[in-house]
């Protein structure tokens, strides 16, 4: 798990220079550059919107009004932190702020009480979950299950979740674009992990997914 | 060291993390030969890492790309331009520039004073806002009572600069300060 890590950061500070020189370029009046700065972290700016919008149709919008502010004020980018985190922060703000109009926190999930996230986390279940082919991921229907699945959490542990486990930002990063601590973002990270082993281990448990093929007849879940 | 079941839960994650001392380490993996529930619990949560992990759980919306290429390039068009584009910027710069030029000829046009009797005054703040008279010749701080009864209907506030530029000259009271004496 280190040794990914570490691999994954490396790749990460190379595509920063590359980011820096194309920024470079665009300032200079290369503006038709500036999509292939974006390209490598679109679906990093979708999934963060979508972490706190939850509505795909919202998510989308949002996503893409935030890599235009990014482009209105790429001049601003002053190169203290990296280039993927900026834009990721504009996505937050940009997510948030839309948040705020659609009064959107009234309609969250339960179970994001300040008490619960410092309480320790019990699994409620403890089915053997057998390793899932990542075949399976082929399949939409696997693919919208595991959305579901996501959209249940709360929004602080999704939105910790999105970024770190699936997009996989270091936890560093992960605090800083959501302006949170590094505990809070282990703290929420733990309970996310579990929460969707809880939700998902039912339909995974030995023989389940086995037995009845996604995409043919009943549902697992 | 010995771990029990709710501590492992707690640590599960920094376990996959690689973020835990190796006594921590050896404890949980202890634990795991012996508890098939955290087993249970591990193996599922990597699962869930692994399958959230993969590039192909969460895609991008059709179209999403299109769509933001197409917004970006409504708002900043074709840096090249065409023809006629070119034509009318350089029209616009010829504009600019030339209105400037004529500004700055203009401030150099003094009208002559409007009274010879009168000092010019020197050092005045091109921007401070003084009082006149259509009728009268001189310019005032605003409110200053040697504005004349009859000139205060027809008074305009003006910039000190447009006030010389009209030939008005200082009062000798209210801006004495300017005057050389």
């Amino acid at each position: 798990m280190l040794l990914l890590m570490t691999a994954v950061e490396r790749a990460a500070n190379t595509g920063d220079e590359r980011a820096q020189a194309l920024i470079a370029h665009i300032l200079n009046g290369q503006s038709s550059l500036f999509a292939e700065l974006v390209k490598p972290y679109e679906r990093r700016v979708y999934v963060t919107a979508l972490a706190l919008l939850r509505n795909e149709a919202d998510a989308q919008d949002a996503a893409q009004e935030a890599i235009l502010k990014a482009f209105t004020h790429l001049r601003q980018f002053r190169g203290e932190s990296r280039f993927s985190t900026w834009l990721i922060q504009i996505t937050v703000n940009e997510a948030r702020m839309r948040q705020r109009k659609q009064h959107a926190d009234l309609f969250e999930p339960l179970g994001n009480s300040h008490d619960e996230e410092e309480a320790g986390y019990i699994p409620r279940d403890f089915a053997d979950w057998r390793e899932i082919p990542s075949e399976a991921l082929e399949k939409s229907e696997f693919r919208a299950l595991l959305a579901k699945a996501v959209t249940s959490l709360g929004q602080k542990y999704r939105e910790v979740f999105l970024l770190r486990d699936v997009e996989h930002m270091s936890i560093e990063e992960t605090a800083e674009v959501l302006s949170i601590s590094l505990a809070s973002v282990k703290t929420r990270l733990l309970r996310a992990r579990l929460m969707l082993r809880d939700i998902l281990a039912p339909a995974f448990a030995d023989g389940w997914f086995g037995r009845t093929p996604f995409g043919k007849g009943s549902k697992p879940w | 060291m010995v771990v029990n079941c709710e501590q492992v839960w707690q640590e599960i994650s920094n376990y996959l993390e690689g973020e835990v001392n190796p006594e921590l380490r050896a404890a949980m993996e202890a634990h795991f030969k012996e508890c098939k529930h955290c087993t249970a619990v591990l193996d599922g949560t990597k699962n869930v890492i692994h399958l959230f992990g993969d590039d192909r759980s969460l895609q991008l919306p059709v179209g999403f790309s299109a769509g933001w290429r197409r917004r970006l390039a409504e708002y900043a068009p074709n840096p090249r331009g065409t023809a006629l584009g070119w034509m009318l910027a350089m029209a616009a710069v010829a504009l600019v520039s030339g209105s400037f030029a004529l500004a700055r000829l203009d401030a150099r046009s003094v009208s002559a004073l409007r009274s010879y009797l009168a000092e010019p005054g020197a050092g005045i703040p091109d921007a401070m806002m003084v009082a006149v008279s259509a009728d009268g010749k001189t310019f005032h701080v605003p409110g200053c009572r040697f504005l004349h009864k009859h000139e205060s209907e027809n008074v305009r506030l003006i910039a000190a600069s447009v006030a010389i530029r009209e030939g008005y000259v200082p009062c000798v009271r209210c801006l004495r300060q300017y005057l050389n004496r």
